[in-house]
């Protein structure tokens, strides 16, 4: 038996971005899921849109200075405070 | 009920949190001093008032919850909140769309070279151009992480709210990227699709 989409890819796109943030109730990520898994044309764009937020993740991982370290130590009163 | 935080665990929790807190505030802030400032005063602010957090477990939320409020007082203070939307914004902005082309499909793929050429000094610059409304979300969303209801109650705006304010982020990003290609400013990707449709 061949799978069919139980959504198409009008509804699959509109949630798309939800689906990627896990927002949706488990019975529409499962169709979005589904859609995606059969339809070329959506696992294209749900893959692109996943690739760029991992890119966007990314931009959000920085170290955070001496001198921020430094300035909190100072707010917290006294030397306890470390960074191991 | 749990334990309330006491100094011990206010210092292991801002151990754990402090490089993410730096990189949020670098990406709201745009600029190292400032970051560094809004880190500094966010902390000050919660270590003084950390009889207010009656469950550590939400340390986070709580810690995320104080910055962005003085990001965005900093923003009112100086009046530099901007709600206005880029003069060449366009609804539903997808670069996907503009990238894609069916045809080929067999022989090559020019959303996915595009990405690998797409710089992270481009998107970092894309998603500081957002208007500070739409940049707190994103920045809370797909850079940390938090749940539409995390933000909502970060934000105290209904979470219908934070979704539109995301979607029209993730356009206007998508947009910005778009644009700053078309001045040749990522690689030669564009160059492969044909240019602007």
């Amino acid at each position: 038996m061949i799978d069919r989409p139980v959504i198409n890819c009008e509804t699959a796109l509109q949630q798309l971005a939800d689906y990627l943030n896990r927002e949706l109730e488990p019975a529409e990520h499962d169709a979005v899921e589904q859609h995606v898994r059969l339809c070329h044309a959506c696992f294209s764009r749900a893959e692109f849109e996943r690739l760029l937020k991992e890119r966007l993740t990314d931009l959000g991982r920085e170290e955070a200075p001496a001198r921020v370290q430094a300035r909190i130590r100072k707010i917290l009163g006294d030397g306890r405070w470390s960074q191991s | 009920m749990s334990p309330r935080c006491d100094r011990a665990r206010f210092e292991v929790e801002m151990v754990t949190i402090l490089d993410r807190l730096y990189g949020a505030a670098l990406r709201l802030a745009k600029n190292p001093a400032d970051a560094e400032d809004l880190v500094a005063e966010s902390v000050a602010k919660a270590w003084a008032s950390l009889d207010s957090l009656e469950d550590p477990e939400r340390f986070q939320g709580w810690i995320f919850r104080i910055l962005t409020n003085t990001f965005i007082g900093e923003c009112r203070k100086r009046g530099t909140v901007s709600l206005d939307k880029p003069a060449r914004e366009e609804e539903d902005f997808s670069l996907f769309e503009r990238l894609h082309q069916p045809m080929l499909l067999w022989w090559g793929n020019p959303e996915q070279e595009f990405l690998n050429k797409l710089l992270r000094e481009d998107l970092r610059s894309a998603l500081e151009g957002l208007p500070e409304v739409f940049r707190v979300v994103v920045v809370l969303s797909e850079l940390e992480g938090f749940s539409y209801q995390e933000i909502a109650d970060m934000l105290e705006i209904p979470i219908g709210t934070v979704r539109s304010r995301l979607a029209r982020g993730r356009s206007l990003l998508q947009q910005a990227v778009w644009h700053h290609s078309e001045a040749g400013q990522v690689g030669a990707a564009k160059a492969g699709v044909g240019g602007d449709r």
